[in-house]
């Protein structure tokens, strides 16, 4: 990356040149279309990666550009999942991207809503505070039966076809590109925020908080409105995830779905989008084939990468590329 | 004695052993993280470890239970010593996020080592004579591995109190929590008790584990489940308060006992919303000395 110098009075330039698209960002969509034709993995799996990049999206926004940190992000994956669930389960309300869309939206308010209240505070007791509401939504799932199921899970959703032609196969031909094509959007909406002044603000906030604020910067609304989105965007995940399944368990509230999420984001590098893919992707995929047959060899790698991650590699998979293709640069100049 | 006061000191008796033990375990997490500001997620597996350790002397090397509790004390501290030098002391200066991932990650790898040694099902011990069986105190009975566990937990408050407000170390620490850089500069040797507190923290957790087999029972997954807990005990107590942990134990303790002998299918609910309650109210805690806000 040649680095240019950008003119203080005219920062529209600086925001263009940012949001100008690179030729290597045609390569996941590329290699998410590949994989439909070639099916190296199946179908199946692929939606599930796509989930989680969607999901993983969301969390990029709040952690990698506001510098929130939150053990409770399943809250609103589970809010979207469960409220699409419950359209379909109880009210008949089958229609699927209107269903996906009104999930989602019950997850963004309930993400303004305590987004409003809980960004007020930082550091440790911000981290307890999500995690204890994340485990609250999980523990009032569980005794609200009657409408989300309980511990027995929801079942009894019936999702239409797509524009009523393309039906949920068994093998997710046609929930693969309505996946994809629902990352493909929130991406869009994600590369669009970060790349713009507002982007710009929270990056400013994540670095340092006292001096947005000494120049005027609304911190709090500005935070709590990129958790308004962060929570919708999860509630899309969440919402996908149970017309994909037509069944939704407590799982998607449970701590470990919050705690696997940061570990996919991180893995793959924060506050850089792609990280999500590159986490999730690999995530995903190496959990396929470690996690059935050897669980405890999978967990033991796992816990090895995480602590690695931390001391060495800060910046993930993606921050490590970068810095090799930094270092072989500076080999050849 | 009617029915509801039987249940009501039932609740309160089981609640306080309960509370006993979660104080046991957490004391050590509230004053490593008040001393050195590390979220360590890595506690559950500290005591977890400990617990493990006093299944394998009692079963496999034949020692009574109470030198079984003293070895994991011993053995979780001086494990700790290497771990917080090596992997914790790099990532003090770091954010939370790094914490949290390293920890996490040797929660990850403990959890895996203990499943590949002891497998996936929680292992049983056989308690000694003498806190087998039933204390009978006149309108009830009540199990004696209870009242152990409730005295342990008085004891150890004791000698904690005593060891903090009356000893030259205790003091240090006490410098140490309220003011890192003022107590470098008057010449405490800050790094010596990071290490000190921390195995010593480390090892109260092991105890704790020890002391957990015959009271919620240990699994590698105890690791996680009840880090949640040890973590909003710590939290809702205060950053390396003695006394706050020890209150928001009982409170806590109580609290989830109560909720689920009232309401099994959903007791669990009540104490997340008091420790949001709390939180809310005081986001340091009951004795916190204000950094968070």
């Amino acid at each position: 990356m040649t680095t240019k110098v950008y003119d203080a009075e005219n920062p529209v330039v600086f925001l263009r040149d940012r949001t100008r698209w690179h030729w290597a960002e045609a390569l996941p969509w590329i290699v998410a279309v590949a994989i439909f034709f070639l099916q190296p993995i199946t179908l199946n799996l692929g939606v599930q990666i796509l989930i989680t990049i969607i999901f993983a999206l969301s969390l990029d926004l709040i952690l990698g550009y506001g510098g929130v940190v939150t053990l409770g992000h399943a809250a609103y994956f589970g809010a979207g999942a469960y409220v699409t669930g419950m359209l379909s389960a109880h009210l008949g309300w089958n229609e699927p991207i209107s269903g996906l869309l009104a999930g989602a939206t019950v997850a963004g308010a309930f993400g303004f809503a305590t987004g409003w209240i809980l960004l007020r505070y930082h550091g440790l007791a911000l981290l307890m505070l999500t995690l204890a509401l994340g485990i609250m939504m999980a523990e009032l799932a569980n005794v609200t039966e009657v409408w989300t199921g309980g511990f027995d899970g929801l079942s009894g959703i019936v999702i239409d076809p797509i524009f009523g032609i393309f039906e949920n196969d068994l093998w997710r031909r046609n929930y693969y590109w309505y996946s994809l094509i629902a990352t493909f959007f929130v991406f869009l909406a994600c590369r669009r925020i970060v790349n713009s002044a507002f982007g710009r603000s929270l990056v400013g906030i994540r670095e340092n908080t006292e001096r947005m604020r000494a120049i005027g910067s609304p911190v709090h609304l500005r935070l709590v409105t990129i958790y308004t989105i962060s929570a919708f965007m999860a509630g899309i995940a969440g919402a996908l995830f149970a017309q994909v399944n037509a069944y939704v368990t407590l799982d998607v509230l449970s701590f470990a779905r919050s705690g696997t999420i940061l570990i996919v984001l991180v893995l793959g590098g924060t506050g850089r989008l792609y990280g999500a893919f590159v986490g999730a992707l690999v995530y995903i995929l190496v959990e396929d084939e470690l996690a059935k047959e050897y669980p405890a060899y999978w967990e033991l790698g796992l816990g090895f990468v995480l602590v690695l991650t931390a001391l060495f590699f800060r910046q993930g998979l993606l921050g490590a590329l970068e810095s090799f293709v930094r270092f072989c640069k500076r080999l050849k100049a | 004695m009617s029915g509801f006061v039987t249940s009501a000191v039932s609740i309160f008796f089981d609640g306080l052993a309960y509370a006993m033990l979660l104080f046991v375990i957490s004391v050590g997490l509230s004053i490593t993280m008040g001393l050195m500001g590390f979220v360590n997620l890595a506690h559950g597996a500290f005591a977890m470890a400990g617990g493990y350790v006093t299944v394998a002397c009692m079963n496999m090397l034949g020692v009574p239970f109470i030198p079984a509790l003293v070895l994991a004390f011993f053995f979780v501290a001086i494990m700790s010593i290497p771990l917080e030098r090596l992997l914790y002391a790099p990532l003090y200066k770091a954010g939370e996020l790094d914490q949290v991932l390293m920890s996490i990650g040797i929660t990850f790898m403990a959890i895996a080592g203990v499943t590949l040694i002891f497998g996936p099902n929680p292992p049983a011990i056989v308690l000694p004579e003498f806190l087998k069986g039933q204390i009978d105190l006149g309108f009830k009975t009540f199990p004696t591995y209870r009242f152990f566990m409730i005295v342990v937990g008085f004891v150890m408050a004791i000698a904690l109190w005593l060891g903090f407000e009356r000893t030259i170390i205790g003091a240090k620490i006490r410098a140490a929590v309220d003011n890192r850089q003022m107590a470098q500069a008057v010449g405490i040797d800050v790094d010596k008790l990071f290490i000190l507190t921390f195995a010593l923290g480390s090892g109260l957790a092991g105890v704790g584990g020890g002391l957990a087999i015959d009271i919620v029972g240990i699994s590698p997954t105890f690791a996680f489940n009840y880090l949640v807990l040890f973590l909003i005990v710590v939290a809702v107590g205060g950053l390396g308060s003695l006394r706050g942990a020890f209150l928001a134990a009982i409170v806590l303790g109580v609290i989830d006992t109560a909720g689920k002998y009232l309401w099994p299918e959903g007791g669990a609910f009540f104490i997340y919303v008091v420790t949001v309650a709390v939180l809310l109210i005081r986001p340091d805690g009951f004795f916190g000395k204000g950094a968070s806000q």
